[in-house]
């Protein structure tokens, strides 16, 4: 089943409740994905001079970690949220990745960039972002997916949001049936995928498009001939956000939009607690159409 | 339970609501209920059983009013999947939008809506009328036994696929028929019908010569080796 879940905020003056707003939604979807839950923010108001780099310890002790990256890299201030760490560097993504591949492979890389910040876990959703105190984040648009696993296991790798590359995320509601094939022609041209989950291979196909100048709103059309099986999506950038489901339209989603905000969920319980949304232009997105929002 | 302020989603629990609408004994006097702050839940005012009416104030969640018998549901506001699935009997009346799914397999009553219906509208029914005063979405009127559809907007893709003897009344235009589904002529038996659906749903800018009839050409009922790659 899986829920999926998407705030993105129109004023300023909004954009510190996002971790309130979102943290109600994602408890609300519990019922349709019991089993994780993750979330992307995108909050652009840190200097661009610096990257981010969302990173979940999994075993490994975070004193440890820090130590070592301390004395390794300069200009580095860590944030520690539970069993993850937000490394803010000016070290580029090249050089900061292939290091953390090499010397902490038990630590997964969740998501980087210069405005996204990715946490997810495997457990109840309402603990989930509990831990995470999900309710303190500002940001001008967030990402969230709770998930019911169907094509992959159970663990931090097999949970959404999805990141392939700088500032993009993905959640997704269904499941893929080409993904293996798909995910082999990706490798050719250079991606690399850290799970056997369709979703994430969906992810690097979104990635690898945009890498080559096309607009998101391209990308998820060409997807409607490439991607084969069910599925409503919700891709991220650091712009804003799109949502596409397949043509059969099989897995549901709702869209409120006011001069607040536009708020994207699998179910309308997932967003009755947000203000005015009874007052709201509520409708479905239909099947094999790009929505986008964002600058 | 048993006051009026209590059936609000804010103070009491869905099972509680609905086992109290549920349980309406036929001898009691009041019959008017309004259900409030239903906040998207779930299967609201499902398997009523009694000639009560029911006013719900916000939008529902899944298979709103499924099972219905005789009771009269409104909901001020949008239905989401399954709106009145199995229905056998009463009326569903929803002022916003209805989600897919809607009156799937319902055998009995009425379902109306103002706006418009999303795919799969009417998949599998068997004896309801719905009447859609907006469009509906794609493989509406599916495999649908009997009853009758009245669509004042448009259909999407494939209305009326492998359509038994369902009829469908619509006003606008399909994107595409289904298998099966053909254009017919129109005889004063479904003037009477359109005539009857249209005061039913209280529909003022639509006449009768406003209507198109689409319904089984019937090809699909025995086997033919010509139609395989039909089914």
């Amino acid at each position: 089943m899986c829920g999926i879940v998407g705030l993105y905020l129109k004023k300023k003056k909004l954009h510190n409740k996002l971790g309130f707003y979102l943290s109600g939604m994602l408890d609300n979807m519990s019922s349709r994905g019991p089993d994780s839950a993750g979330f992307a923010i995108y909050n652009n108001k840190e200097s661009k001079k610096y990257y981010k780099y969302s990173l979940c310890l999994n075993n490994t002790l975070s004193s440890d970690f820090e130590q070592v990256v301390n004395q390794k890299f300069k200009d580095i201030t860590i944030k520690n949220i539970s069993d993850h760490i937000v490394v803010q560097t000016t070290t580029t993504p090249k050089k900061f990745i292939s290091y953390i591949h090499k010397n902490f492979r038990l630590i997964s890389l969740v998501g980087y960039g210069k405005s996204i910040e990715i946490f997810k876990q495997v457990g109840n959703p309402s603990e989930i972002v509990k831990k995470f105190k999900l309710e303190n984040f500002s940001g001008s648009h967030a990402i969230g997916h709770t998930r019911m696993a169907t094509e992959s296991a159970i663990t931090v790798n097999g949970s959404h949001p999805y990141s392939t590359g700088e500032d993009e995320c993905l959640v997704h509601n269904g499941s893929l049936s080409n993904h293996n094939n798909l995910r082999r022609q990706l490798i050719k041209k250079g991606k690399t995928f850290d799970s056997l989950n369709d979703t994430e291979v969906a992810a690097g196909y979104i990635s690898q498009k945009l890498s080559e100048n096309k607009s998101m709103k391209k990308t998820l059309t060409e997807s409607l001939t490439d991607l084969d099986g069910f599925y409503t999506f919700i891709a991220g950038t650091n712009k804003g956000f799109a949502v596409l489901r397949d043509e059969i339209a099989c897995k549901p989603a709702v869209i409120a939009e006011n001069n607040d905000y536009v708020a994207v969920a699998s179910e309308f319980q997932a967003m009755a607690h947000l203000p005015y949304v009874n007052k709201s232009n509520i409708y479905e997105p239909k099947p094999g159409v790009v929505y986008t929002w964002g600058k | 339970m048993g006051k009026i302020e209590n059936l609000d989603f804010k103070k009491n629990t869905l099972r509680k609501i609905n086992n109290y609408l549920q349980n309406i004994s036929y001898k009691n006097n009041k019959r008017e209920f309004t259900v409030k702050n239903p906040s998207g839940h779930h299967a609201i005012c499902a398997g009523l059983t009694e000639n009560i009416f029911v006013k719900i104030n916000g939008h529902v969640g899944y298979y709103c009013g499924g099972m219905n018998q005789k009771a009269h549901i409104t909901i001020n506001g949008n239905a989401g999947t399954g709106l009145g699935e199995n229905m056998m009997s009463g009326l569903i009346h929803v002022k916003g939008n209805a989600s897919q799914s809607a009156g799937a397999t319902a055998h009995g009553g009425t379902i109306i809506i103002d706006g418009d219906a999303s795919s799969r509208c009417g998949i599998s029914m068997k004896g309801i009328d719905i009447i859609v005063k907006g469009s509906v979405g794609h493989m509406s009127g599916f495999m649908a036994q009997s009853g009758t559809m009245l669509i004042c907007g448009d259909a999407g893709e494939a209305l009326g696929d492998s359509i038994y003897e369902t009829v469908i009344y619509l006003a606008g235009k399909p994107k595409s028929l289904g298998v099966d589904c053909v254009e017919k002529k129109i005889n004063k038996k479904d003037i009477k019908k359109i005539e009857d659906l249209l005061k039913t749903g209280k529909i003022k800018k639509f006449k009768v010569k406003d209507f198109k009839k689409f319904g089984s050409q019937r090809k699909l009922y025995n086997f033919n080796i010509d139609n395989v790659s039909d089914y």
